[in-house]
């Protein structure tokens, strides 16, 4: 998948228990070949970047609500800041739900329909291109993706901001299906934006699914997208530092 | 145990579970009567769970060694060299007793027992494994048992972030009342960052680092796990801990941090006996003493006892020696992962274990009294009667062999284990190159381009039938599994499970086993590097069949070569490799369509295992075997069905196998190196011929393709569209 980078730095955010923090680092840093840090839960700013990654997997154990304790962490609220000014943010699985649980895409997950964590690829139709998270796709076109989480039925905000849905659960050939929907997720969703699309958040996991010896590769479609856009826009996304 | 209406009176040294010749034993080693804080230390220390009186014997006869191995038996985890810098560490242990009466939190904590063994050695935890047993699952309380500890599993698995990448489960009434949950943990270190569980240096500081200590837990080893179950069993509820995945993940950050500095000099967890046993482990392995002093341990609640604080098995928590004058370092690592690091002591050089409360000497023991000077017993042993074996007149063959397949793959032991592993993270850490429901499960090694193979194995009903030939078949299975993936099998971790080794024929069962295990690895050249016993399965006289497991580990110099279970494409050659025949004799056939459990169990002939695995490797590390998957339970037919269920478009095949005497022996015989593979048309002819080189039989059967299984045999036939096998095996476990 080795890309022209331009420049482009990225950050992934370390909350304690994170544990796809090192998968994320090691496909943008090793696969994408990009400089990234690690930002802690702590920092009060963030280093210079161009892209900030939440990860997946779980913080603080998520006794209480996926996410619910990680949203509170002095870090978000630079992420939160980075994100009005336009900055790319992504999360991933844990990342989403601490997206919602923060208020910066609408929404929350609750537990899956059918009670129990599920980890298995399923497939997911791109519906909207004209986001620097998915550019690199067609409307339309099937990613197989895996997913592994507890909380991933997608509830909206039915009296505000809806955002944007990137990617619906879908059978293999694209068809809507809910046999296919794994969670329950409310109309299908798998992957929202803010309004402006320069938030994502999304259940499956692309950094399980963006080397050949790891079986699929669609997954390397999302890291894609965010590089070229940064190229295209001359090298100048947003950028805080 | 006392409970309110038993009031005999009880001597002090059954109240700990020892006998009166422990007892006297303890005060001549002490040269005087030990206080009560003493004796409950010696209770918990030589109890069966943590000195392995009974087993340590038997278990010395088994090959330890090889160029590669770097610890063996004796340390926290077996760690072997994969060359390139890298050292891997595993293990292999029991939670059977805590899971039998708190399933979710029995599994769970098991979970967080093995990780800890992994990371203590300074190796960062990358799979999990398990091996399961239960009783009946259309059984109310086996289906609780069994659905708490796969949420168990799944609860702490998930959140520590270590991916379950494997295992296997098997349902038998012999463990209706005690089910076995045997974990498994792989870890990956810097060959030079490895760390041992030695207290070393007289005046280096000791920290007790991670959870608080709190009263759960006491009595654990010595009175849950050392005892068959009885009616009060259930009331030892609270000796069962609770699991704590986030600080065990914080913990593992730490102590990554930690054994990557040079500070430390040794770390151990803090397992089955609490602090007493990590204190008198890394002290006498070292030759040395050390001085506790409680009242600095960290407490959940007051006005513990140094007892408690002593026998407490309180989990994530971890035992770090340092270097004098670091003790800064060690402080700040465990303070950046927010977590608790007490110092409570230090190394001496007298060889006594000292505890003090508040600067008062509570209690002095040896050292090497409380691990090595344990007794070790002969017990005595009796042979069962030999099992009669099946008449093969007994059982008629069947008409419909359709209907049978259909029935063996929808059983509970044969059918897909995608309902239970999708509960699983299996892909956390992104190293998963081959997912569960493969033979093995295969990890890639970032940076070398090798592949970890790992496979669980263990067979109570061959075991129960014949002891040492189980054993060998336990292992030769696990042999055949890694070499179906392409790995080349480098070493064990065990974990042995039986009834109580009191009774002489359980004991005779014990060394039997012990002594097919030996025999086999020695032949296999896979060495034990460690692992665990687990006695007192039994309840009310009911005991579990004798159930070795086995985790093995493997190696591909690229792991891009491994291969799958299920068929690949359309118009392949479909091959059996290894040649031979199975026989009924133990098999899943004769349990699940006659309903027997009878012999005789097949032979292993380890030479014709060695050139069969050898072939097999070969062949798919040139890339001219595209699928793979070793004939076991359930024989050839099963074999067949699970590669076109497993193929990614379910393709089907047809097949014509010799005639024999009996269609259902060709069909569902088990045991032999037997591998069912399959290869593109254009590498046939590379193939065979190498295999020939080998020496290795190797016979073209049929070839893949069409949406039927289709298998002939003489005259007898089975016949079924692969997607009527898929729903079958799909339904199984619900």
């Amino acid at each position: 998948m080795t890309e022209e980078v331009g420049g482009m730095h990225f950050s992934v955010i370390v909350f304690p228990g994170s544990n796809c923090d090192r998968d994320c680092h090691h496909v943008v840093g090793n696969v994408l070949g990009a400089p990234v840090d690690y930002v802690r839960h702590t920092a009060q700013d963030l280093p210079e970047t161009d892209c900030v990654i939440l990860p997946g997997g779980f913080a603080y154990g998520d006794y209480l609500r996926a996410g619910a304790v990680a949203a509170h962490t002095p870090v978000m609220d630079a992420v939160r800041e980075f994100a009005l000014r336009g900055g790319l943010v992504l999360g991933i699985c844990n990342g989403f739900q601490v997206l919602c649980e923060a208020g910066i895409l609408p929404g929350a997950l609750m537990v899956n329909s059918h009670l129990r964590f599920s980890c298995h690829d399923c497939w997911v139709r791109v519906e909207d291109i004209d986001t620097p998270f998915t550019r690199q796709c067609e409307v339309g076109q099937v990613l197989r993706l895996p997913i592994a989480h507890h909380q991933g039925n997608y509830r909206p905000n039915l009296n505000g901001e809806r955002g944007r849905v990137l990617m619906r659960y879908c059978g293999p050939e694209g068809e809507s299906d809910p046999r296919h929907n794994p969670n329950g997720s409310w109309d299908g969703i798998a992957a929202l934006s803010n309004d402006a699309g320069n938030v994502m958040g999304m259940m499956p996991h692309p950094e399980r699914c963006a080397e050949a010896v790891l079986g699929e590769t669609d997954g390397a479609y999302i890291f894609r997208s965010i590089v070229k856009g940064y190229r295209e826009a001359g090298n100048r996304a947003i950028r805080r530092g | 145990m006392q409970s309110g209406e038993d009031e005999r009176i009880t001597t002090p040294w059954e109240d700990v579970g020892l006998s009166r010749s422990e007892y006297h034993r303890v005060c001549e080693d002490l040269d005087r009567r030990p206080n009560p804080l003493e004796l409950g230390l010696y209770g918990l220390m030589w109890s069966e769970h943590c000195s392995y009186k009974s087993s340590r014997r038997h278990l010395e006869q088994l090959p330890t060694e090889a160029p590669y191995v770097l610890q063996g038996p004796g340390e926290n985890a077996g760690v072997i060299d994969l060359g390139e810098g890298l050292a891997l560490a595993f293990r292999i242990e029991s939670h059977n007793h805590p899971s039998a009466i708190e399933p979710v939190q029995g599994a769970a904590t098991g979970v967080g027992g093995i990780l800890r063994d992994i990371f203590t050695v300074g190796a960062r935890p990358i799979a999990l494994l398990d091996s399961l047993r239960f009783g009946d699952p259309g059984d109310p309380r086996t289906r609780y048992l069994f659905e708490g500890v796969v949420s168990g599993i799944s609860f702490y698995g998930n959140c520590v972030g270590v991916p379950t990448v494997g295992g296997e489960i098997y349902f038998d009434e012999a463990y209706r009342e005690n089910p076995l949950v045997n974990v498994m943990c792989l870890g990956l270190a810097p060959k030079d960052r490895l760390v041992r569980g030695r207290a070393s240096g007289a005046g280096n500081p000791v920290f007790i680092v991670g959870a608080r200590t709190g009263r759960d837990g006491i009595h654990g080893a010595s009175l849950l796990a050392s005892r068959e179950f009885d009616e009060e069993t259930e009331s030892m509820r609270p000796a069962v801990q609770v699991g704590d995945p986030f600080r065990e993940k914080l913990l593992i950050e730490a102590c990554m941090q930690l054994t990557g500095s040079d500070a430390v000099v040794g770390v151990n967890d803090l397992g089955a006996a609490g602090l007493t046993s990590a204190a008198s482990e890394t002290a006498s392995r070292a030759g040395m003493g050390m001085e506790i002093d409680v009242t600095r341990v960290p407490l959940r609640e007051e006005g513990m006892t140094p007892y408690e604080v002593m026998l407490s098995e309180s989990q994530e928590r971890m035992l770090v020696i340092a270097h004098r004058g670091r003790e800064g370092e060690v402080e700040d690592i465990f303070d950046r992962w927010e977590l608790e690091a007490a110092r409570i002591g230090e190394v001496t050089s007298d060889g006594q274990l000292r505890i003090l409360e508040d600067g008062t000497e509570v209690a002095s023991i040896p050292a090497l009294s409380l691990t090595e000077g344990a007794p070790a017993y002969d017990r005595p042993m009796r042979s069962p009667a030999p099992d009669p074996g099946f008449h093969a007149g007994e059982i008629p063959e069947p008409q419909d062999l359709n209907r049978v397949l259909l029935q063996m793959l929808s059983h509970p032991n044969l059918c897909s284990r995608r309902e239970v592993y999708e509960q699983y993270d299996h892909m956390v850490g992104i190293n998963t190159a081959m997912n569960p429901g493969a033979d093995a499960a295969v990890l890639r090694v970032r940076g070398s381009g090798q592949g970890i193979a790992v496979a669980v194995d263990g067979n109570g009903m061959l075991c129960h039938l014949d002891p040492r030939r189980g054993a060998m078949n336990v292992v030769a299975e696990s042999y055949r599994n890694l070499s179906a993936v392409g790995a080349r099998p480098l070493a064990v971790t065990n974990c042995l499970n039986f009834a109580s080794p009191e009774k002489p024929e359980v004991m005779y069962r014990f060394a039997e086993v012990v002594a097919g295990m030996g025999e086999a690895c020695q032949a296999l050249g896979t060495p034990v590097t460690g692992g665990n016993v687990s006695f007192y399965n039994e309840t009310g006289g009911r005991e579990i069949y004798p159930t070795p497991v086995i985790g093995m580990v493997g190696l591909l110099e690229d792991v891009s070569r491994c291969v799958p279970p299920g068929f690949a494409a359309d118009g392949d050659a479909v091959l059996l490799l290894g040649g031979g025949t199975g026989s009924l004799g133990g098999s899943q056939y004769l349990n699940i369509v006659a309903g027997k459990v009878a012999g005789p169990v097949p032979t292993v002939d380890f030479a014709a295992e060695r050139v069969a695995g050898k072939a097999c490797r070969v062949g798919i590390a040139r890339g001219w075997i595209r699928s793979a998957h070793d004939v076991s339970d359930g024989g050839l037919a099963v074999a067949l069905a699970e590669a076109a269920c497993l193929s990614p478009s379910q393709l089907g095949a047809k097949i014509e196998l010799q005639a024999g005497e009996r269609a259902d022996e060709i069909l569902f015989g088990e045991g032999g190196p037997r591998y069912l593979v399959s290869a593109a048309p254009e590498s046939l002819e590379a193939l065979l011929e190498r295999s020939r080189e080998l020496g290795c039989p190797l016979d073209v059967i049929g070839e893949v393709g069409g949406s039927f299984l289709r298998v002939a045999t003489g005259q007898r036939r089975i016949d079924i569209p692969v997607a009527d096998l898929v729903e079958a095996r799909e339904g199984g476990l619900q």
